[in-house]
């Protein structure tokens, strides 16, 4: 039972920083830009959240300044995008390097730092359920609010006019900027509010997850949360699913042994990346269907003509 | 106030003034990150760009680095201009240098004129073996090969671990996860005596060569640009897709797995897992800082060698991060991405209303 309550317990610690990161990246994708950039907004968050503890003492300030790192550099990627019409793989691509490059410079006064272990919560009774209580009132605040972020932004895609305005900058930017909407604004701040969310799923590794700074702890694991909104078909309830799936996929590599199983430690360190690339298949296959879900203008540069 | 205002077709001064703009402006920056980090502006610059050019050995050194950029993104950039995203070079790289690697350890200690030959054309195959996988995918099952390309980079990074600590591991290494080195006709034989510059520059020479004949000369190689200028143009014309999609995975595949073998077989001499440093992803921005063409991949791979060199020596000389190169590096690709607007537009003043009664009449916003 102890093993089994651990798995779980692990699987959480390892989905939250790609609920983050992917549901931040399906709001951006569905006002129609396609940031490649998540593995360097996650790395940048990662590292400003940590600095940020250690120097005020705080998770709070910590967690605000990663998802505010994570914010500002997407707004880097918006400047390039939006603003100067540049071509989204490319700069995404260039947004994960120079995440890649300049956390590492900044990281360079914090390694060797540990934090204390991330207060969970913990509420009288409740959390001493066998089970469950550690299980559903025993997480750490960042859980919680990774579920209130999926359900928020549920709602809000699909039962606010705000969220209808922004779908519909992504379904066709042609027509929402005919009709009179700010097309570049609405999708600078889905970009910025993707952003901030890569650089929460960050924050939660380096104060979370490890709790130490690592260069390029991010492993990945913005480019398997983008892979996760194709899995997901850009619906975030299939997101936090997904997102599950690969915490299990992660845990199960580092109980392998518990379980009896002897395979090579690298070979399941290729589990999660080979799963992606699984998943992406099955999901993409369906070619009309992949059209159908997608935001048509996915991708696409938008030029105001009048 | 400023605005962008479309230019009729994309204008070939700026086409090759940007990168030279993007370069002075990472320059600029540089300045700045350099004052905020407490060093010596002029002197770390001085070090990084014109240092290397006044030494010999530095010079060799940049052909040494400029190799495996100039190969790989020669390859990179001819998917590129199609519009198909193979960003994971440096797995390719890595499989290459497994390949070709291991037929030097199959043969060892034997040798012979033929040994490096074969371990070439295996690090060529090994690398279009991880190139193909993406491109299957996205061919036959529509799957992003962006997405593909970069999760085997970490798959091909683990599977270079795992056979070091296992099968290629030298019998006589301590249990070190390293392969052993090289025998004496798997080396890759020097270019200039007396210096880790290898001949395989020259073959990178020749790639740019090919590569310019390929896209310049060669049908196949015109239609891999319409698909990525005009997709629905080239699916008129008849245009393949699925084989301009292969020929460009096999092309980068094979030229990033020949770069992997000559780093394996040229400065490092064995296998080791440290082998992948990040040349596949730095050759993404040689490639486009060489603006996709050959000749100018050829020259941005060398600048970026520079900055290389340069950045150890800075790093060295004034204690500056290891990080600092990769930063810089960053930036360019930043920079050029954003000074590339000014190709396509023109940067025009708003036009006040009453301002210009004989110009063009201010643009009316659509009624709400």
């Amino acid at each position: 039972m102890d093993l089994v309550l651990n798995i779980l317990l692990g699987v959480v610690v390892a989905a939250t920083p790609l609920v983050f990161a992917s549901i931040g990246e399906l709001v951006a994708e569905k006002s129609g830009v396609l940031n490649l950039g998540v593995e360097g907004m996650m790395i940048i968050g990662a590292v400003a959240a940590f600095a940020a503890t250690v120097g005020s003492g705080s998770y709070i300030v910590g967690i605000l300044v990663g998802a505010l790192a994570g914010a500002t550099m997407a707004f880097l990627f918006g400047a390039l995008t939006l603003t100067l019409m540049s071509n989204q793989v490319a700069c995404g691509l260039a947004l994960t390097l120079f995440g890649l490059g300049l956390s590492a410079l900044i990281g360079q006064a914090y390694s060797g730092i540990s934090l204390p272990q991330f207060p969970r919560v913990d509420i009288p009774l409740l959390t001493d359920i066998p089970f469950i209580g550690p299980l559903v009132f025993g997480q750490d605040a960042l859980v919680y609010l990774s579920f209130a972020l999926v359900a928020g932004v549920g709602w809000f895609l699909t039962r606010t006019r705000a969220g209808l305005i922004l779908r519909a900058v992504g379904e066709n930017h042609e027509a929402a900027h005919g009709i009179g909407y700010p097309v570049v604004a609405i999708r600078y701040l889905a970009v910025m509010f993707g952003g901030a969310c890569a650089g929460l799923g960050g924050a939660y590794l380096s104060l979370v997850q490890t709790p130490l700074w690592v260069e390029k702890m991010s492993a990945g694991r913005g480019w398997i949360a983008l892979a996760l909104v194709v899995f997901a078909s850009w619906r975030p309830l299939r997101a936090l699913g997904g997102a599950y799936l690969f915490g299990g996929i992660t845990i199960l590599q580092l109980h392998s042994q518990a379980l009896g199983l002897k395979i090579d430690a690298q070979i399941l360190s290729m589990l999660p990346y080979l799963a992606t690339i699984v998943v992406l298949v099955v999901i993409s296959r369906d070619r009309m269907k992949m059209k159908l879900n997608a935001p048509s203008c996915l991708g696409k540069v938008f030029y105001a003509t009048s | 106030m400023f605005r962008l205002v479309p230019r009729k077709e994309p204008n070939r001064a700026m086409l090759y003034a940007t990168p030279f703009l993007a370069v002075a402006l990472t320059i600029v920056a540089g300045f700045l990150l350099f004052g905020a980090l407490g060093k010596d502006p002029l002197h770390a610059l001085f070090l990084i760009f014109l240092k290397p050019l006044t030494d010999f050995n530095s010079l060799a050194e940049m052909l040494v680095k400029a190799t495996p950029l100039v190969l790989i993104a020669t390859g990179l950039a001819i998917g590129f201009r199609a519009g198909v995203w193979n960003i994971g070079a440096e797995g390719q790289f890595t499989i290459g240098a497994i390949t070709g690697g291991s037929v030097a350890l199959a043969a060892y200690p034997d040798g012979g004129p033929l040994l490096l030959p074969l371990m070439a054309v295996a690090g060529a195959l090994g690398g279009m073996a991880w190139a193909a996988i993406p491109a299957f995918l996205r061919t036959r099952f529509n799957a992003s090969e962006i997405l593909v390309s970069l999760m085997l980079v970490y798959v091909a990074t683990l599977l270079l671990s795992f056979l070091v600590h296992g099968a290629l591991r030298d019998p006589e290494g301590f249990n070190f996860p390293e392969s052993r080195l090289f025998q004496e006709d798997a080396h890759v034989p020097a270019l200039i005596p007396d210096t880790r510059a290898h001949i395989g520059f020259l073959v990178a020479l020749f790639a740019v060569a090919a590569a310019y004949v390929y896209l310049e000369r060669l049908i196949l190689g015109f239609q891999v640009k319409v698909l990525g200028q005009a997709p629905r143009a080239a699916r008129f014309a008849g245009y393949s897709e699925k084989r301009i999609v292969w020929t460009c995975f096999m092309i980068s595949g094979a030229l990033a797995g020949v770069a992997g073998l000559f780093e394996a077989a040229g400065p490092v001499g064995q296998l080791v897992p440290s082998l992948p440093v990040g040349y596949g992803f730095t050759a993404i921005i040689v490639a486009f800082l060489g603006r996709l063409h050959p000749v100018g991949i050829l020259f941005a791979g060398l600048l970026m060698a520079l900055t290389y060199i340069g950045g150890e020596t800075a790093q060295i000389e004034m204690s500056l991060p290891s990080a600092t190169t990769s930063v810089f590096q960053g930036m360019l690709l930043f920079f050029l991405l954003a000074t590339d607007v000014l190709v396509n537009f023109r940067v025009a003043r708003t036009a006040k209303p009453l301002a210009t009664p004989s110009g063009a009449a201010p643009k009316l916003k659509p009624a709400e």
